[in-house]
């Protein structure tokens, strides 16, 4: 039977909605779900976890205080070792991405990243080539690393009981150390949590456009704000703000793209969401091919008249 | 400093991706192929941190002979020299991390730099695994990179934010999108190129067995979208919203 070890990720003493979103695609194969927390001081992590999985491993270390990939990915491996894991899960967060090919290489197991759906105990389903692509990828060794694509699974719902364990292992010192970390902050919902997305593109001729006409209305909906990469790079708003290939995965109940061109790159971030707006002058916009609504005009007449009539 | 840098041979981003009949691989024929943009841009950044520190950089693709062309193209940029480790067919993404980990065993570089995905793949798998597999620190997303002495300090792009962390060398570091614009190669710097040393090696003389841990069962297109519509008016797109997708 798949022994599953579903990493959490948490940040600001929560823990991030990817990982319920994995707890499920490792519900799907099926077998046992260990939860396991790797960190410092990370009890109530724990606690919150286990309201999902019937048990939680916790690895509390001074050098595992901050999310370095290699002091992580031994403190993972082993608990997968000594807890014979079947199968090793984490979000395809930049976290994740960032983490789990190391437990892999540790394990001397096959990964498949970014997963869409799961096809059997060895066998996924990825987005490749910008999601213009769907391969369907066997896993073949024992061991198996996994990281999920969060928008193609539901959240996993609050069950019963837990029992939450500690487990001691040795972690090496690493020439690896962190320095700082320089948030995004905002009182708005998280992009890859929020119910509605308005995202913005070159169209918006500056960061005044975005200050002017994209926060009024993700004011007015209650919405997290998104960019294109164009945006990003040109230093208009943060990197972390990016929707796409390489960027961030988004599937809200609405998203708004506004003055983007709609990028093969950009769409492949997108495109998952319920329902999808197109604000764009230009009729010939690839936008418009995966919108549900298309608006052909000026954004700086469509977006102020929509938050009057809101 | 010596850097070593992949340059994986990967589909235009402009081209349009179609899947051959059998749905074993995507059409190449006619298809424009680039290095890939991410591998490029950690050419670029060795490039100038040798223009800083001095040093040597070292281009590597592994592949048919046709991955020679990008290997060209990043010495047009500026490196130094190139590696081609000749292999057909797929690879898992531990394969890869093997073959570059005996090159990286030979060559002894400061620094490993490579794309932070490939943009065909979609893995973003091998630098990690590769600094796994050598034992050594990795930065991955570089948005900035600054050497000083035997330590690089690297700034990320993470969720919520900028991290900055420190690596002692040799460390892998893969590159973001904003870490540079790369320069486009000159005319002479073409010429020099064709005469720059360029070596072949393969996977035997490199001691390494591709393993199948990750094996390609098929591909197929995405679900398709049902086209949607244009709608006059604001007065309209609210109505739709409400009414039709209950979005609002
Ligand atoms: C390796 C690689 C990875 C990439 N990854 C990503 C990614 O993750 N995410 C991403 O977004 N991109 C990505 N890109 C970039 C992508 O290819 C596009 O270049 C980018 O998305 C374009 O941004 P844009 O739509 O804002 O700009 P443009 O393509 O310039 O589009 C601007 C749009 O605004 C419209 N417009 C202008 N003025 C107005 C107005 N007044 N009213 C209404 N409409 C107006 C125009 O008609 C146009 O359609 C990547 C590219 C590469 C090569």
């Amino acid at each position: 039977m798949s022994k599953h070890l579903v990493v959490a990720e948490y940040a600001g003493g929560s823990l991030h909605g990817s990982t319920l979103s994995t707890i499920t695609a490792a519900q799907k194969v099926g077998g046992d779900v260990i939860g396991l927390v790797v960190g410092q001081g990370v009890d109530s992590i724990a606690t919150e976890m286990g309201k999902y999985v019937p048990n939680v491993v916790i690895v509390d270390d001074a050098k595992l205080a901050n999310r370095l990939a290699q002091p992580w990915a031994q403190a993972i491996a082993a608990v997968a070792q000594n807890k014979g894991a079947t199968h090793i899960w984490h979000g395809a967060t930049t976290a994740g991405k960032d983490i789990m090919p190391r437990v892999a290489a540790r394990l001397e197991a096959g990964m498949a990243s970014d997963i869409s759906a799961v096809v059997s105990e060895n066998t996924f389903k990825r987005p490749m080539w910008a999601g213009n692509v769907i391969g369907t990828v066997e896993v073949t060794t024992d061991t198996k690393v996994v990281t999920v694509r969060p928008t193609e699974f539901d959240r996993a719902t609050a069950g019963s009981e837990t029992n939450i364990e500690k487990v001691e292992t040795a972690i090496d010192d690493s020439r690896m150390s962190f320095v700082s970390f320089d948030e995004v902050k905002s009182d708005r919902p998280a992009l890859t949590d929020a119910d509605v997305v308005i995202s913005g593109g070159r169209g918006l001729k500056g960061p005044e456009g975005f200050t002017n006409v994209i926060e009024p209305l993700a004011d007015k909906l209650g919405a997290a704000i998104g960019a294109s990469r164009a945006v990003c790079d040109a230093g208009w708003v943060p990197n972390d703000w990016q929707v796409g290939q390489t960027g961030k995965v988004v599937a809200p109940n609405l998203y708004f793209a506004v003055g983007l061109s709609g990028a093969i790159q950009h769409v492949a971030g997108m495109k998952g969401s319920k329902c999808i707006v197109a604000i764009n002058k230009d009729e010939e916009a690839p936008i418009f091919q995966v919108a549900d609504y298309g608006i052909v005009a000026d954004l700086f007449d469509v977006v102020p008249e929509l938050i009057e009539k809101l | 400093m010596k850097f070593l840098c992949t340059v994986k041979r990967v589909t235009d981003y402009e081209a349009k991706i179609r899947i051959n009949s059998d749905g074993s691989d995507i059409v190449t024929d006619g298809v424009n192929m680039i290095i890939n943009p991410f591998d490029e841009i950690g050419v670029e950044e060795a490039l100038r941190l040798k223009e800083k520190h001095g040093g040597e950089v070292v281009v590597l693709s592994i592949g048919t002979s046709d991955s020679v062309q990008q290997l060209r193209s990043a010495m047009a940029m500026g490196a130094d020299r190139g590696i081609l480790v000749k292999n057909e067919g797929d690879m898992d993404s531990a394969t890869v991390a093997k073959i570059i980990q005996k090159v990286a065993e030979d060559e002894q570089p400061d620094m490993i730099m490579m794309g932070k995905q490939a943009i065909d793949g979609d893995s973003n798998q091998a630098a990690q695994m590769l600094a796994e597999y050598l034992g050594w620190p990795q930065a991955t997303y570089a948005f900035k990179v600054e050497v000083e002495g035997t330590d690089a300090t690297v700034v990320r792009e993470a969720d919520g934010g900028m991290e900055t962390v420190k690596v002692g060398l040799p460390a892998v570091i893969t590159t973001d999108l904003r870490l540079n614009e790369p320069r486009y190669a000159s005319l002479p710097g073409i010429m020099k190129a064709k005469r720059k040393p360029l070596a072949e090696k393969t996977l035997q003389e490199l001691g390494v067995t591709a393993t199948t841990r990750v094996v390609m069962k098929g591909l197929e297109a995405p679900p398709s979208k049902s086209a949607g519509q244009i709608v006059p008016d604001v007065d309209t797109l609210i109505e739709k919203l409400r009414n039709e997708a209950k979005a609002i």
